[in-house]
């Protein structure tokens, strides 16, 4: 009855591809292009990250793919988002509410909020299940509840799952959101900031259990965080945005040791080290463009090092080019950039691996 | 695409929607202002109704066509050119106690909104400014004048001391300021923790000037625009109590107007008609006009 | 629910009603005429002043009359309306039920209709059908109600002979039975409507509102995100939130409601409280005027009591406090 996708997704297999989204808002300053023709690919089996300031549209787009913006003021102007074969920007909603939580789950940045403070934490996550099955007697959905709690490595969970999410301390908030979405063993989980709300110390165990959740359910994982460090631990390939555009995609390795597009270096660069001499923070000088007003051409050129008032970065919008292998960047001098980073030794990135106690 | 859902009711509060700029939300200049709740047919609509009425109240005496207590006509003449709104009982022409009754109506609210802001603008200042011990029991009190039922407290008063205008003021006035209070003490709350407070104290100014010169004004319009709704309230009631036949005697109110009409309400529909209508309108508009207000200076800080 | 926090309310109950009797107190005592006249009336019958004076310790000092006063009043002994000849009370009780079954229906009918109203309309926010609640809630709200029940008698009354023009029951008519019910509530009808569309149009109005920002907030979209229906959500999850306030304001509107009451009856000659009310006022009949106000103050602060008991049932935040 229920199309048991599972985490079985053949690795290797794109779980979903998202192709040229665009999607705009309606604000009172005028139409917003949050999302300007967006294109990536979900394995089965990898982490892909996604990577940009507040903003940029990385969340905006799976948003758009799970149905979940405001029909008000939103609209999917084009695109496609294939999850298997079926576009999912086109389905009917109950199809897609059939999707929702059961092979696509997403987990959101602030446990706190994103439960609801009246129910029960078992409640809710037997809810996650029922939704998708609906002969499931209550008894047995809050006994799995309670299971999944315990697997996500909440302590005494049978008791603390009748209590409410306010008493919950917000790691243990956020494990019950990761058990809530992999309740129904999705084929994509979507993880959303999911430890910017939280502390230093919790963002290393919470890291660690989606990284137990990944391998043990071999579901492909998308991780939207503006923080690099989270990315060297936990992702396999990367896609870095700028105002709604993809501008870098590659393997993590790649992009932390050789970026191609001036933002990417940008980001690796203001990352603070403890091993160099630097006495101040290098940041990316200037502001987030303006959506309404989008600068013309390349939407980084106002703040790119490697413009140098340049005609071509003003009159043409880069498109997304091959670097190398598996690599693309969206720069016009990408080349220049690699040959200028090779020289300048002393302002290179953070390794992969380094630890999440970079902040970004 | 899906149809309409509680999805798409999301609203562009999230923190997903990118701002196209980013500004900053700082007290709104006076003319943008009202050029900004003009826009809205619902700000219009209030701007309108609310000045219709002050318009009219304040020259009761150059628009009423006669005297409202003095038989101008025919009794019970249904609206005609000769008396727009027909005439009463006594012949008396309705317009002229719409008329003089919109200026009682604005007497009644202006004395007891004065009243209830200076009561509740005191207490809810002092309360929110102090905090501690002096707060809660401020509070309490307040509370307790909550809970009061003004309606019936205004009625044994007037029993008790004969109706008059005075009395019904006092009598509003002391019951309807708690609400406004706590208005006013939560914002001079969010207010008191603010920097530009700190950075008064520490330069060595006095808590009463601090209070006087940057809380207060800062704390003013939302106290302002729960004022109007509020004497949108006590409209309503000095007109059920003119109902009643326990208003001033002496001045002309819509409420008693309407009072007058229930035993002529099958031969003379418009007698109960245009005063209610009158007040409708004033409610109405000091409603929409309070709402305005909400919507533009920004429920959301 | 923790009986820890029952008890808590409970308590704080107690000043209020203590202040309630207070201020009844104070008001007999500044009346003109003193508390004496109030009491008693001006009847100028020397006899009955002394015996009313040692009923209420009138001639002991002030602290002690009001404990006299508190000690009467809790054991329900307001006075004797002199006008009446009976104890207040007694009057108050015969005619206290007429009153109360408007106002009930009228609580009850206006709060689970002005609910589902305005759920239905935030859930289709900016819609026509949103548009068209919104504005007849916006005029319900802003027309004096006395107003609202001439209008309705001379539209669905007196003109089409649809709904009785007056009283409670026929004159004449059945006495007993079902016969009876259907007459008193064909009666009852118009009034409540008329009453309870005031309310609805409040009630309406915040739950729309709550729940709108309810169905922005957070958990509503991981809801959605773990595939639930939109009516599951909308109810489930929004505006079991959203009735909070909704339910704060419908403990508050009691005293508002009774109001009311009091002028619908005028208008439709049902014999409730208010032609008591009235009568009273005209021949200051302070006991039962007085009376009425306890009542009506007494309900007040037992609807916030059980409003509170409600919103920590709603809300388990509350209750482990």
């Amino acid at each position: 009855m229920t199309d048991r996708g599972g985490g079985s997704a053949p690795a290797g297999q794109p779980v979903l591809r998202i192709r040229d989204l665009v999607v705009e808002f309606d604000t009172p300053d005028g139409v917003v292009r949050a999302v300007d023709g967006v294109s990536y690919d979900v394995a089965g089996g990898e982490t892909l990250g996604v990577v940009g300031e507040s903003g940029c549209g990385k969340t905006v787009t799976v948003l758009a793919v799970l149905g979940l913006l405001p029909r008000r003021s939103a609209r999917v102007v084009r695109g496609e988002a294939l999850l298997g074969g079926m576009d999912l920007l086109r389905l009917p909603p109950r199809r897609l509410r059939a999707v929702r939580g059961k092979r696509v789950a997403m987990v959101f940045q602030n446990p706190m909020t994103s439960l609801h403070p009246a129910l029960t934490v078992r409640h809710q996550i037997a809810e996650a299940l029922r939704a998708h099955d609906r002969g499931l007697p209550r008894h047995a959905a809050r006994r799995r509840a309670v299971e999944l709690l315990d697997a996500v490595g909440v302590a005494d969970a049978a008791r603390r799952a009748r209590g409410y999410p306010h008493q919950w301390s917000g790691g243990m908030r956020q494990r019950a959101m990761i058990a809530m979405a992999i309740a129904n063993e999705p084929d994509l989980l979507i993880a959303d900031e999911p430890t910017t709300a939280l502390d230093v110390t919790i963002q290393a165990q919470v890291l660690d259990l989606l990284r137990e959740v990944r391998g043990r359910t071999g579901a492909a994982t998308i991780l939207i965080t503006h923080d690099l460090g989270v990315i060297a631990e936990m992702a396999d390939r990367v896609v870095v945005v700028y105002a709604g555009r993809v501008v870098e995609t590659g393997d993590v390795h790649t992009i932390f040791h050789a970026p191609r597009h001036p933002y990417t270096l940008g980001l690796l660069a203001a990352l603070p080290r403890l091993d160099t001499d630097r006495q101040s923070l290098a940041a990316i000088p200037g502001q987030p463009p303006d959506l309404v007003r989008r600068p013309s051409g390349c939407a980084f050129h106002p703040r790119c090092g490697l413009h140098r008032g340049r005609n071509r970065c003003v009159a043409q919008s880069p498109d997304l080019a091959t670097v190398g292998p598996g690599h693309r960047a969206a720069c016009h001098y990408a080349d220049e950039l690699a040959a200028e980073t090779a020289r300048a030794a002393g302002m290179s990135a953070a390794e992969p691996g380094d630890g999440p106690g970079a902040p970004a | 695409m899906a149809g309409s859902t509680p999805a798409s009711a999301i609203a562009d509060a999230t923190d997903v929607a990118p701002v196209g700029r980013v500004g900053a939300l700082g007290r709104a200049p006076r003319r943008r202002l009202l050029r900004r709740i003009l826009q809205t047919p619902a700000g219009a609509a209030g701007v309108s109704l609310t000045l219709l009425v002050i318009v009219v109240g304040l020259l009761a005496d150059l628009l009423a066509p006669t005297d409202p207590l003095v038989p101008a006509g025919p009794p019970l003449a249904p609206p005609s050119p000769a008396h727009l709104m027909g005439t009463d009982a006594l012949g008396r022409d309705l317009l002229s106690g719409v008329v003089y009754g919109a200026r009682t109506s604005l007497v009644v609210v202006f004395a007891t909104g004065a009243l209830v802001l200076l009561i509740g603008v005191t207490v809810g200042t002092v309360s929110g400014y102090r905090g501690g011990r002096v707060d809660d029991a401020l509070m309490r009190v307040t509370e307790f004048f909550q809970v009061l039922p003004r309606f019936f407290l205004a009625i044994m008063a007037i029993a008790l001391f004969g109706p008059g205008l005075d009395l019904l003021v006092l009598v509003l006035g002391l019951t309807s300021w708690a609400t406004l209070a706590r208005v006013v003490r939560a914002e001079v709350l969010s207010l008191s923790q603010r920097e530009f407070v700190e950075a008064a104290r520490a330069s060595g100014a006095s808590d009463t000037r601090i209070v006087v010169l940057e809380i207060l004004p800062n704390a003013l319009p939302a106290a302002v625009v729960y004022l109007g709704l509020l004497l949108a309230q006590v409209l309503l009631l000095e007109a059920s109590l003119g109902f009643l036949g326990l208003g001033d005697p002496n001045l002309v109110s819509w409420g008693y107007l309407a009072g007058q009409a229930q035993r002529f309400l099958r031969v003379a529909w418009w007698l109960s008609f245009f005063p209610g209508v009158a007040i409708a309108f004033a409610v109405l508009g000091l409603n929409l006009l309070g709402d305005a207000l909400t919507d533009v200076l920004g429920g959301r800080r | 629910m923790t009986g820890r926090y029952v008890g808590r309310r409970l308590l704080q109950v107690l000043p209020t009603v203590a202040g309630i009797v207070l201020v009844g107190f104070l008001l007999i005592h500044l009346a003109p005429g003193g508390p004496i006249i109030a009491l008693a009336g001006d009847s100028g019958d020397d006899e009955y002043y002394a015996f009313m004076t040692a009923k209420f310790g009138l001639d002991r000092p002030l602290p002690e009359q009001l404990a006299t006063y508190a000690g009467n009043v809790l054991r329900g002994d307001l006075g004797v309306s002199y006008i009446q000849g009976r104890p207040a009370i007694d009057v108050i009780a015969e005619r206290l039920p007429a009153t109360l079954l408007l106002a009930g229906t009228a609580l009850v009918g206006s709060s689970v209709a002005g609910v589902a109203l305005g759920a239905w309309a935030a859930a289709r926010a900016h819609s026509i059908r949103d548009l068209a609640v919104t504005s007849a809630a916006l005029v319900l709200y802003a027309a004096p109600v006395f107003w609202l029940g001439q209008l309705a008698l001379l539209t669905l009354a007196l003109r089409t002979g649809l709904f009785p023009v007056q009283g409670m029951t026929t004159a004449g008519g059945p006495e007993t039975g079902l016969a009876w019910a259907l007459d008193v509530a064909r009666h009852l009808a118009l009034p409540a409507l008329v009453l309870a569309s005031q309310e609805v149009a409040a009630v309406a109005r915040l739950t729309r509102a709550g729940v709108l920002e309810e169905l922005a907030a957070d958990h509503v979209r991981t809801a959605l995100a773990k595939g639930l229906s939109d009516r599951r959500v909308l109810v489930r999850h929004a505006l079991r939130r959203a009735l909070l306030p909704v339910v704060t304001v419908i403990g508050s509107r009691p005293g508002h409601l009774l109001a009311g009451t009091i002028v619908v009856e005028v208008v439709f000659g049902w014999p409730g409280l208010s032609r008591l009310l009235l009568t009273s006022v005209q021949t200051r009949d302070t006991p039962i005027l007085l009376g009425i106000f306890l009542l009506v103050a007494a309900t007040v602060v037992l609807a916030n009591l059980v409003t509170d008991l409600v919103y920590g049932w709603l809300d388990p935040r509350i209750r482990y406090r």
